[in-house]
């Protein structure tokens, strides 16, 4: 999930991968938030398989056209090659992403590109299987304008919860901070993170 | 959904047929102090609370006394299990008995558990997590009813099935009390 603080972002990813039907979770503690330019970061869903190859393409593409134009791209030019790739691939591939980043032109932003090759803007957003649970919580809970920190605390409850019940969601929750500084990790293993009333 | 507070149960429940009734009330009396919340196929949940409404009356003659939520909770649960291929309903029954206060039981599937809350229905995927973080033990009644009014407006809100009315009925030792909130009254959160 992602969202748009005063003047940074904030994106939080968990860890778990897993096959589909039967289930199986090949792995808890893969990191799903790649970093594609200096102060763009993605987070993959849907296949990673896909979503990896997918980044790795756009990861070439986004530093060929940060040389041809001579300065850090925007995020919004990360955020269309993603879109490309997925649209015009999209019979074969199944991969979404929420890209999120800081540039000079417009500050911190954060798109989705969607399973289809849609690309919108949004000041928050959630993907993945576990999001479904979340979307009562971050509807209620995000205010625009919020600080650093409440933005942190915001993220980590909603994938506490979010791990909390789905059950291929979990592992370790990674977070990063980009602001026009520069970009900090968190990392909050999963017994670390804040515990809510348990049934 | 539903929750217990204190003393008593607060239930509240969505209501849009897809297509057939935007309105439907989905809160079905088992016994005076005992509700019922249906979800799934609106046919088998108002059979089996139908079914379930009159061996309640038939049990509480033989005992003498008004029944205890749990019973009523284990003659859903007891269709629920017997027909569980044929049926594809959830009740969560819930109420107050003196014996125990206010009570919530889910019974999917024909499980039987007690729980502080339950939310079920197609948008109760959606609000899990909200209801998860701001559950608290030991809620006063405005507290619950607010919680509950909250917790149907976020699930209305994203659920394409649900919406229209939300009815809420509370039920504590002094008796029952039903209320309807209207779509456009139910508070707003943050919507992009």
């Amino acid at each position: 999930m992602e969202k748009h603080c005063t003047d940074s972002r904030v994106k939080g990813v968990s860890t778990g991968v897993s096959k589909p039907a039967p289930e199986y979770v090949s792995s808890k503690t893969i990191n799903k938030v790649i970093q594609v330019h200096d102060r763009i970061f993605c987070c993959m869903a849907g296949s990673l398989a896909d979503a990896q190859a997918v980044i790795k393409s756009a990861k070439f593409h986004l530093s060929f056209h940060s040389v041809q134009m001579e300065s850090p791209p925007q995020v919004i030019a990360a955020a269309s090659v993603l879109k490309d790739l997925c649209y015009k691939n999209k019979d074969e591939l199944q991969a979404g992403f929420l890209t999120a980043g800081w540039d000079k032109k417009n500050g911190p932003q954060v798109y989705v590109v969607s399973l289809g090759g849609m690309l919108i803007s949004q000041q928050v957003t959630i993907g993945g299987s576990g999001s479904t649970y979340i979307y009562g919580y971050v509807d209620a809970k995000y205010k625009p304008n919020m600080t650093k920190e409440e933005c942190l605390q915001f993220a980590t409850n909603a994938l506490a919860l979010a791990m909390g019940r789905d059950n291929v969601s979990g592992g370790v929750a990674h977070l990063v901070v980009i602001t026009e500084k520069g970009v900090e990790h968190v990392v909050v293993p999963g017994d670390k993170l804040p515990k809510f009333h348990d049934e | 959904n539903v929750k217990e507070f204190c003393g008593s149960a607060v239930r509240g429940i969505i209501n849009v047929e897809t297509v057939v009734n935007r309105v439907m009330n989905k809160l079905s009396p088992l016994h005076d102090k005992i509700y019922c919340a249906l979800s799934g196929s609106a046919a088998d949940a108002q059979t089996i609370a139908e079914i379930v409404n009159y061996q309640l009356d038939v049990h509480s003659i033989e005992v003498g006394e008004d029944p205890q939520v749990r019973s009523a909770a284990t003659l859903v649960r007891n269709i629920s299990y017997k027909y569980r291929e044929e049926l594809s309903a959830h009740l969560i029954v819930a109420g107050w008995d003196r014996r125990n206060g206010g009570q919530v039981f889910a019974t999917m599937k024909g499980l039987l558990t007690r729980q502080p809350f339950a939310v079920g229905g197609s948008g109760s995927s959606y609000v899990y997590g909200f209801v998860d973080a701001e559950y608290c033990r030991g809620m006063n009644k405005q507290e619950c009813q607010q919680f509950v009014v909250n917790t149907l407006s976020l699930a209305m809100n994203r659920d394409g099935s649900s919406g229209g009315v939300a009815y809420i009925v509370t039920i504590d030792e002094h008796g029952t009390e039903e209320k309807v909130i209207l779509g456009n009254q139910l508070p707003t959160f943050f919507d992009q």
